[in-house]
């Protein structure tokens, strides 16, 4: 059994990675093609940092996805809290249904009826243009937020409720009570909604496509127009450069996490240790 | 986790400080929509044509200009963003066919040519073109035609010459055709002697026997994906732009020997700078028109593009013609002498719906056999 997993991981890892290293190797090419390797060199990254257009829409990606980010975790993080106290079961399945429908529904659809909403809200205030960074930014809050909600939902059922209530016992206002002790118990599900409704809204093509306006166009966009001719070795040097960038970000926050385990860890064990002293 | 959170919202902080930058008060802005890679953008240090044109615009007029240029992948593309209402550029480059069709939807605005002096430079021959007869909504900006290229050192000198090539069984398994039905049946209706428009269905039913003939010799239907099978040799044969085979041809692999030809009858292409009816500021629009076709500009768009360019600035312009090598002049610039007529006789007009369902059903057909 073992050498067949091994091989079996080993085909994983190539297929999964073996684009990406031929884009790594490529960028360093000078030669324009993709079928000869000339001589090793960083032209195209100086290419790069010398061609506004596209260092434009990745700041305008960066931009959005950050607002974008943002917005839905605080929005869906409040929309998570809300559903967790409606009483009735009923309601409560018709709201989590009500938000799943976004993250169900095809993205061509999400994004041709948000265009024809604007477009038609447009009209109704007699704009000349009804697609601007605005609405592209709704768009993408629109699709983010369901995976945040998703992500809150459940560490607030895990949560034990008598927490809050007894920071209330206490002397908590309640709006205290839900910064001081709720939210610090909530606090890896709103993090992992950030980092999804942030991953999500850099990649997103379609529903951007759809609802991107005058002068703001983001990355994916720009890199698809291109196909009418080549897409340049720029676009390689690119693709690495946020490769590695996001790389770091996952190597940084797995190491803050393990560290924030230990801690857990060691806490509990000074507890345990408390409690025989306690008992003896 | 707290330390991330606060990166995250230094990071916001950040871009909204970069956003709130660029947004004074006192500039005007042009809109501009156009092809992507379709102007020369200062990449491996050529001319930055939008920057250049904000600062030439801020020291003849004095006022401060921010031309917001965004691209597009293709005509259908262009069109349904501009006809959904939801955008507004001042100036569009599509391709004739699209012209013709946006100019029919009443989509398009005259232009007025005493802003666009420099229009006298575009040539007699790109004048009363199908899509435009009065020359009243176009300013061309760059044409094209299609040619076989082919590997010499797989391709015989005896075999080259007409489309034949492209049926040639000797070179069965290292053809490319287009993936896309019109480029695709074209190819089969010249060298059937047929006319590309034909709404007549018996037209189009012999075209698709001919590709049905060439389909075993195909390696594959591509688009843009040519231009690596090319350079690496992986197929021997294949059309496209003539200006596309210079970009082929820069990136070609040592032992690949790329080679270029027009067939006879074959495709001719223009795309033409025109204003739309939803734009803003219609005389800057025509302002940025006239200064696409001056010299400096149009040069080093029809450099960094590799196109042939309609204005004599341009092919008359001797640096241009050093630049590009007498062998590519000769490729770019066949000496056409009546373009209007030829291109009128073999350009892709827009087909009617029927016709263009009954093509897309046929190219189905094709493409499942």
């Amino acid at each position: 059994m073992k050498p067949i997993s091994k091989v079996y991981t080993a085909l994983i890892m190539l297929f999964l990675f073996a684009p990406i290293a031929i884009l790594l190797v490529f960028s360093f090419n000078l030669a324009k093609s993709l079928s000869v390797f000339s001589h090793f060199s960083l032209y195209w990254y100086r290419e790069l940092f010398r061609d506004s257009e596209t260092l434009g829409a990745v700041r305008n990606t960066l931009v959005l996805a950050v607002s974008a980010a943002l917005i839905s975790t605080v929005m869906g993080t409040a929309a998570a809290v809300g559903i967790n106290k409606l009483r009735s079961k009923y309601l409560r399945t018709m709201m989590d249904t009500v938000t799943n429908i976004p993250m169900i529904n095809p993205d061509i659809i999400t994004g041709i009826s948000l265009m024809l909403m604007f477009v038609f809200v447009g009209r109704l205030f007699g704009a000349a243009t009804s697609l601007n960074f605005a609405t592209m930014l709704i768009a993408h809050v629109t699709f983010c937020l369901p995976y945040v909600i998703l992500q809150v939902l459940p560490k607030l059922q895990q949560m034990d409720r008598s927490l809050p209530e007894a920071a209330m016992d206490l002397g908590c206002t309640p709006l205290r009570a839900f910064f001081k002790v709720e939210i610090p118990e909530i606090l890896p599900g709103v993090i992992t909604g950030l980092i999804m409704a942030f991953t999500l809204s850099l990649d997103d093509f379609v529903i951007s496509y759809f609802t991107a306006g005058n002068g703001f166009q983001t990355l994916p966009i720009r890199i698809y127009n291109m196909t009418k001719k080549t897409v340049t070795p720029k676009m390689y040097a690119l693709a690495t450069i946020i490769f590695f960038v996001i790389l770091a970000l996952l190597l940084i926050s797995n190491l803050s996490d393990s560290d924030s385990a230990e801690t857990v860890k060691k806490a509990k064990r000074k507890k345990a240790k408390a409690k025989e002293a306690v008992s003896t | 986790m707290k330390k991330f959170v606060s990166l995250f919202v230094l990071a916001a902080l950040v871009c909204a400080l970069l956003l709130s930058g660029c947004g004074s008060s006192k500039t005007l802005t042009l809109n501009v929509y156009n092809w992507g890679e379709y102007i020369s953008d200062g990449a491996e240090d050529s001319f930055d044509t939008i920057r250049e044109f904000e600062k030439w615009y801020e020291a003849n007029y004095g006022q401060k200009l921010k031309v917001n240029y965004d691209t597009y992948a293709s005509n259908e593309d262009m069109y349904s963003k501009i006809s959904s209402g939801a955008v507004s550029y001042d100036v569009i480059i599509p391709s004739d066919y699209m012209i013709a069709r946006m100019i029919a939807e009443d989509m398009l605005l005259p232009l007025d040519f005493d802003n666009i002096p420099n229009y006298q430079y575009i040539d007699e021959g790109f004048r009363g073109l199908y899509y435009d007869p009065d020359n009243q909504y176009t300013v061309p900006y760059t044409y094209g035609i299609v040619g076989i290229i082919y590997n010499a050192n797989v391709v015989d000198e005896g075999d080259v010459g007409g489309w034949d090539l492209m049926w040639n069984s000797k070179y069965a398994g290292n053809i490319l055709q287009f993936n896309n039905s019109r480029d695709a049946f074209a190819t089969a209706q010249y060298k059937l002697g047929l006319d590309v428009n034909d709404s007549s269905k018996a037209s189009w039913d012999a075209a698709l026997a001919e590709l049905k003939t060439q389909a075993p010799l195909v390696k594959s239907y591509v688009m843009d994906e040519i231009y690596n099978m090319m350079e690496s040799g992986e197929a021997a044969v294949g059309a496209y732009y003539a200006g596309d085979y210079f970009i082929m041809l820069d990136a070609q692999a040592d032992n690949i020997d790329l080679q270029f030809y027009y067939p006879e009858p074959t495709n001719y292409f223009v795309d033409a700078m025109c204003i739309p009816k939803s734009a803003q500021n219609k005389e800057l629009a025509e302002i940025f028109i006239n200064y696409m076709l001056s010299a400096e500009p149009a040069i080093a768009n029809a450099e960094y593009i590799y196109y042939a360019s309609p204005n004599s600035l341009v092919y008359e312009d001797a640096d241009y013609a050093d630049e590009l090598g007498e062998e590519a002049m000769e490729i770019l610039y066949p000496g056409i002498e009546d373009f209007s007529a030829l291109y009128n006789e073999y350009a892709y007009r827009n087909l009617d719906a029927e016709t263009l369902d009954y093509v897309n059903t046929l190219w189905e057909e094709l493409k499942i056999s």
